[in-house]
């Protein structure tokens, strides 16, 4: 299968270091009056320095609460009830971010300095009524014991590094004053100010349009490199994975469903999902008049979960009395990890 | 800035004059010709001679179209600070007025400021413990609030004081001090009388600005940037003071322009009840045996002063609020 | 490899079949959910239904007096009674009371006299009234069963008229009062705010400021001005009529704001401008697509702005220059305990009428926020 997408990195290697953060059977469910939402259910992930993993997935999958979970920053109704985040600190020690309470000193000083996040929307994730550069102070003051001259040139140097043109004028400004773009850079300003080891970045381009998407894209990546900092980076655009992805997780319904280094999943897709969301880009040069592959059917509402594998229900190769009776858990296949029942019989018989 | 402020004051003028036209056009409505009433109140004593009806009709322009007699009204306080003569009492208006509107502004200004007092921390705890007990009786204690007026309150606790505590109140200070220069023992014995109309006047306002801000802050507590805010690693305290309570105070801030107006009204009827040496009574009294210079006065420099307390609350909105300063 | 599609198990997959209701069957399931505007919605009802058949609810002649029976207190209803023969029967009574005048303090005191009753009866003959102001009738449908004996349920006033009555002949004025006001105030709220937003330009500015001006001056002085205008021998119809138009001031400005903001921001939706190059004049497009997309949000507001006005006039008629004596309303009501000696000597003047105004407004107000939530689609 030849790769559909033109991607950037040509070799990848295997990760060298130690995970900073190890998820393990991460489970965040919303207690709804109409129900119990499983958003994630059993997630394993690990995020390594100086790597960008790719969270992959349709809006709805539980991307974006995974992530928050991380940093512990799901919205009530939400709450994790099982696993472990394993943050493994600089000095080598770790903490479990899964138990940690909740507003604890101890996660209150990961958040921000360890581990920042960038969000989706830049128009209403900054403070409407509060200067720029203070924003981006307030996190430094936070974290570090500078005083506020120092904050303040840290910020504006910030603010130079991403690409904000006339910096010092632009720390006074306020959000409203500046365009989506130069927000999205502040928010990156922001969350990159106290050199985070992990930045989370929850579709940092979807509000953008794509010149800009690109330009963040880029920055992320060059900062990346410079601070040789670990990146996760949840997106639903097949292509921003193919930019700047070493690793990617696809997930579907709040599980990983494969998961291996860009090359695999890209050019050996494992899982029939991984699969029919790769059939459904559009390439150029193809055939006209070829209707566009869709992936069959409707997510199931998240009340109404399937039982088994939660992808059966749009699966061209869903097998009775297999795949509604069991979920698959990820296996190694070809050097990627893939949850369904078709590789695991294919093992089990050959 | 600058220029915000001085299209708001701009704005102003038009208000002003619309408030003077309105306040005489109502003073005026009753039928009759006051220097009668005078001349029937003087009989007694001695009686109104000629030279004088005449100066007095002049002055006023009494018997004279209405224009005529607004313009003359007009000028007496645009030049002279005259804002007329009071027929009941046969003294300047002057004379009578500006102590008691000096009460009835400082009552509603300490009213406000115990509404803020009150309504801040409490609408802020409704909304950051939804559905709590607390937020409950909040909410609760909110509705009745709402739900008495002022007089009625001040009548229950006027009530409840004597039954409870034994002692009649009413009146800003106990008989003995009355008339008597400022002490620190007077000073005491306001404190402890001026709390009640404090409290009957405030709590109205006090329940709808906590639903306000309870509302507002709603509306903010789940936007995006608290979590930005949350993700940098501040504590729930300071994040919730910085961020939502902030914006939230933008719709809260605008409302004192109209939570002043009723201040003041409230101030005036509950003065009534709990005879106070306040606008109220005076005012009150005015209208029923139609008083007009008097009471056209009052009305008059009560709605100006709120005008102002509405442009001086713009401001602050304009102050606290980037956003509406760079329109 | 089988398609799993004919598997039993799909059952929990398929789509719940969406049960369509109209907006107004929608809101009054959301607003059913509320409990406590549920409930105030039939108290509202039965306030009202107090008010339309007031003189067959009143056990007494609200405007009889009665000099041995001055400053009576609320009597209790008592269930049983003990007969000459030492049993105990049913018989809902009162006990029957004697005026007691001590002549050194001029106080009058009320005694009970022993072993006499007053029986009490539902659908009970007393005065005679017109039901609706033409049907002669003389069933009360709760008193004492001879129509020569007086109860006092909530006391009586400084003449010895019955409290009770007078509070339920007031509500016919004080709930009507708020649902005339409503009326004006719906009529220039929605007209001039409708102006407003749907032509913009000069117009809206005028309005705006004039709506600006209303607002900023404090309403109790003008309100008193203008009542103190009213003259004392106008007929009691056309003071109550001055007093709904004076009152209503208040409860349009805010009407046009909200109904003026309604039109700015639907002037922008897509189904309006849709409507527009349909070729729908701009009179259909307000009358078919604007005022149906907010008449339940004007509803809500109307009915929080009737316990405003009830307010107003009682405020009003408390300090004298609203409505006038012969004239009964809750307002008039209280304007007899107006002084602290009263109350402590007759506290049920202040208890009885400011307990209805209390339970009237905070049931309207309950009723009101409920329908404001039940009609924003937004709300959880």
């Amino acid at each position: 299968m030849t790769p559909r997408i033109p991607m950037r990195i040509d070799k990848i290697e295997k990760p060298d270091d130690q995970p900073l953060v190890e998820i393990r059977n991460l489970r965040t469910h919303f207690f709804t009056d109409d129900g119990v939402v499983k958003a994630v259910e059993g997630v394993d992930l690990d995020v390594y320095p100086n790597r960008t993993l790719c969270i992959l997935g349709e809006s709805g999958c539980g991307k974006s609460i995974m992530a928050r979970s991380i940093l512990r920053i799901v919205d009530n109704p939400g709450r994790i009830v099982d696993g472990a985040i394993t943050y493994r600190a600089s000095d080598g020690r770790t903490v479990d971010l899964a138990k940690a309470r909740p507003g604890s000193r101890a996660l209150r000083d990961i958040r921000g300095q360890d581990i920042a996040m960038i969000f989706q929307e830049p128009m209403s994730s900054l403070g409407p009524i509060t200067k720029i550069g203070k924003q981006i102070t307030e996190t430094l003051l936070l974290h570090r014991k500078i005083t506020k001259a120092e904050a303040k040139e840290t910020a504006v140097e910030m603010l130079n590094k991403v690409g904000i043109p006339k910096p010092a004028e632009r720390f006074e400004a306020y959000p409203f004053e500046l365009s989506g773009g130069m927000r999205q850079r502040a928010m990156i300003a922001m969350a990159l100010s106290c050199e985070p080891r992990l930045l989370i970045a929850d579709e940092p381009t979807t509000a953008l349009d794509v010149t800009t998407q690109a330009q963040i894209l880029d920055l992320i990546a060059e900062l990346k490199d410079e601070l040789a900092m670990g990146v996760m980076l949840i997106t639903h655009d097949l292509g921003v994975v193919a930019e700047v992805a070493e690793d990617v997780a696809v997930m579907y319904m709040g599980r990983v469903v494969e998961k291996g280094d860009v090359y695999s999943i890209f050019e050996n897709p494992q899982h029939p999902y991984t699969q029919a969301l790769l059939e459904s880009v559009p390439r150029i040069g193809s055939q006209r008049r070829r209707r566009l592959p869709a992936i069959r059917g409707m997510v199931p509402h998240p009340l109404a979960r399937p039982s088994g594998c939660p992808f059966r229900t749009r699966c061209d190769h869903a097998m009775a009395g297999v795949c509604d009776v069991n979920v698959p858990e990820l296996i190694d296949v070809d050097g990627a990890q893939v949850a369904c029942f078709l590789h695991q019989s294919e093992r089990a018989h050959g | 800035m600058l220029q915000f402020l001085y299209r708001r004051i701009l704005y102003m003028i038009p208000t002003v004059f619309l408030v003077s036209v309105v306040t005489f056009a109502i003073i005026q409505l009753p039928p009759g010709d006051y220097l009668d009433t005078l001349a029937a109140e003087l009989a007694d004593s001695g009686g109104l001679d000629d030279g004088t009806r005449q100066a007095l009709a002049d002055q006023y322009g009494l018997g004279q179209p209405m224009y005529v007699q607004y313009l003359k009204w007009m000028r007496g306080i645009l030049f002279y600070w005259d804002f007329g003569i009071s027929f009941e009492k046969n003294v300047p208006v002057n004379d009578l007025i500006w102590d008691r509107l000096g009460w009835t502004f400082g009552i509603s200004i300490l009213t406000l400021l115990f509404i803020w007092m009150t309504a801040l921390p409490i609408g802020i705890y409704s909304a950051v413990k939804k559905y709590s007990a607390g937020d409950y009786i909040a909410t609760f204690l909110g509705f009745i609030g709402l739900a008495v007026p002022n007089f009625l309150l001040a009548l229950v606790m006027m009530y409840v004081s004597f039954k409870v505590f034994g002692q009649s109140v009413g009146g800003l200070v106990s008989p003995e001090y009355i008339d008597q220069p400022w002490t620190w023992g007077k000073f005491v014995d306001l404190l402890k009388h001026i709390w009640m109309p404090i409290v009957v006047v405030g709590t109205s306002g006090a329940a709808a600005l906590i639903r306000i801000m309870r509302a507002n802050l709603l509306d903010e507590l789940y936007r995006p940037y608290v979590v930005t805010a949350r993700a940098k690693g501040m504590s729930e305290f300071q994040l919730l003071m910085r961020y939502p309570v902030r914006v939230a105070l933008n719709p809260f801030v605008s409302t004192i322009g109209w939570i002043l107006p009723t201040l003041v009204s409230g101030e005036i009827i509950v003065a009534v009840v709990m005879n106070l040496p306040t606008t109220g009574p005076l005012l009150l009294r005015a209208l029923l045996v139609q008083d007009m210079y008097l009471a056209g006065s009052l009305i008059l420099i009560v709605s100006l002063l709120t005008v102002l307390g509405t442009l001086i609350s713009d401001l602050l909105l304009a102050w606290i609020d980037p956003r509406i300063r760079y329109q | 490899m089988t398609a799993v599609d004919q598997n039993p198990v799909e059952i929990a997959d398929a789509p719940t079949a969406p049960v369509l209701l109209g907006p107004w069957a929608l809101m009054w399931r959301k607003f059913k959910r509320h409990r406590i505007a549920y409930a105030s919605l039939w108290l509202v009802l039965f306030i009202y239904v107090l008010a339309l058949f007031a003189n067959f609810f009143a056990p007494e002649a609200h405007d009889e007096t009665n000099r041995r029976g001055i400053f009576v207190p609320p009597q209790t209803i008592q269930f049983f009674h003990e007969t000459e023969d030492g049993s105990r029967q049913f018989q809902l009574h009162v006990d029957a009371l004697k005026m007691k005048v001590d002549q050194a303090t001029m106080r009058r005191s009320y005694d009970v006299q022993p072993g006499k009753i007053i029986p009490l009866g539902f659908f009970v003959k007393g005065h005679a009234y017109e039901l609706l102001g033409f049907i002669k009738a003389d069933r009360h449908f709760f008193g004492p069963k001879d129509p020569d004996d007086v109860v006092y349920f909530l006391g009586s006033d400084r003449l010895g008229r019955d409290i009770l009555s007078r509070i339920i002949v007031g509500t016919q004025i004080s709930m009507s009062i708020g649902l005339v006001g409503v009326a004006v105030s719906l009529l220039i709220g929605v007209s001039l705010g409708g102006i407003s937003g749907y032509y913009g330009g000069w117009i809206d500015n005028v309005i705006q400021r004039l709506i600006e001006f209303l607002r900023s001056i404090p309403t109790i002085p003008l309100w008193m001005g203008l009542a103190a205008a009213i003259p004392l021998g106008w007929p009691p119809l056309r003071t109550y009529f001055i007093v709904t138009l004076i009152v209503s001031m208040i409860g349009w400005t805010s009407l046009a704001r909200e109904v003026r903001g309604k039109f700015l921001s639907l002037r922008k939706e897509d189904f309006i401008t849709a409507a527009r190059l349909d070729g729908l004049s701009d009179w259909e497009v307000i009358r078919k697509h604007m005022v149906p997309s907010f008449s339940s949000h004007i509803i809500a507001s109307l009915t929080l702005a009737v316990p405003l006005m009830i307010l107003a006039e009682t405020s009003l008629s408390f300090l004298g220059i609203g409505l006038q004596p012969p004239i009964v309303s809750w307002g008039t009501l209280l304007k007899e305990a107006q002084n602290i000696r009263t109350i402590i000597e007759a506290p049920w003047l202040l208890i009885a009428p400011g307990s209805m105004i209390v339970i009237a407004v905070l049931a309207l107000n309950f009723l009101g926020d409920g329908l404001r939530d039940a009609a924003d689609p937004h709300a959880h």
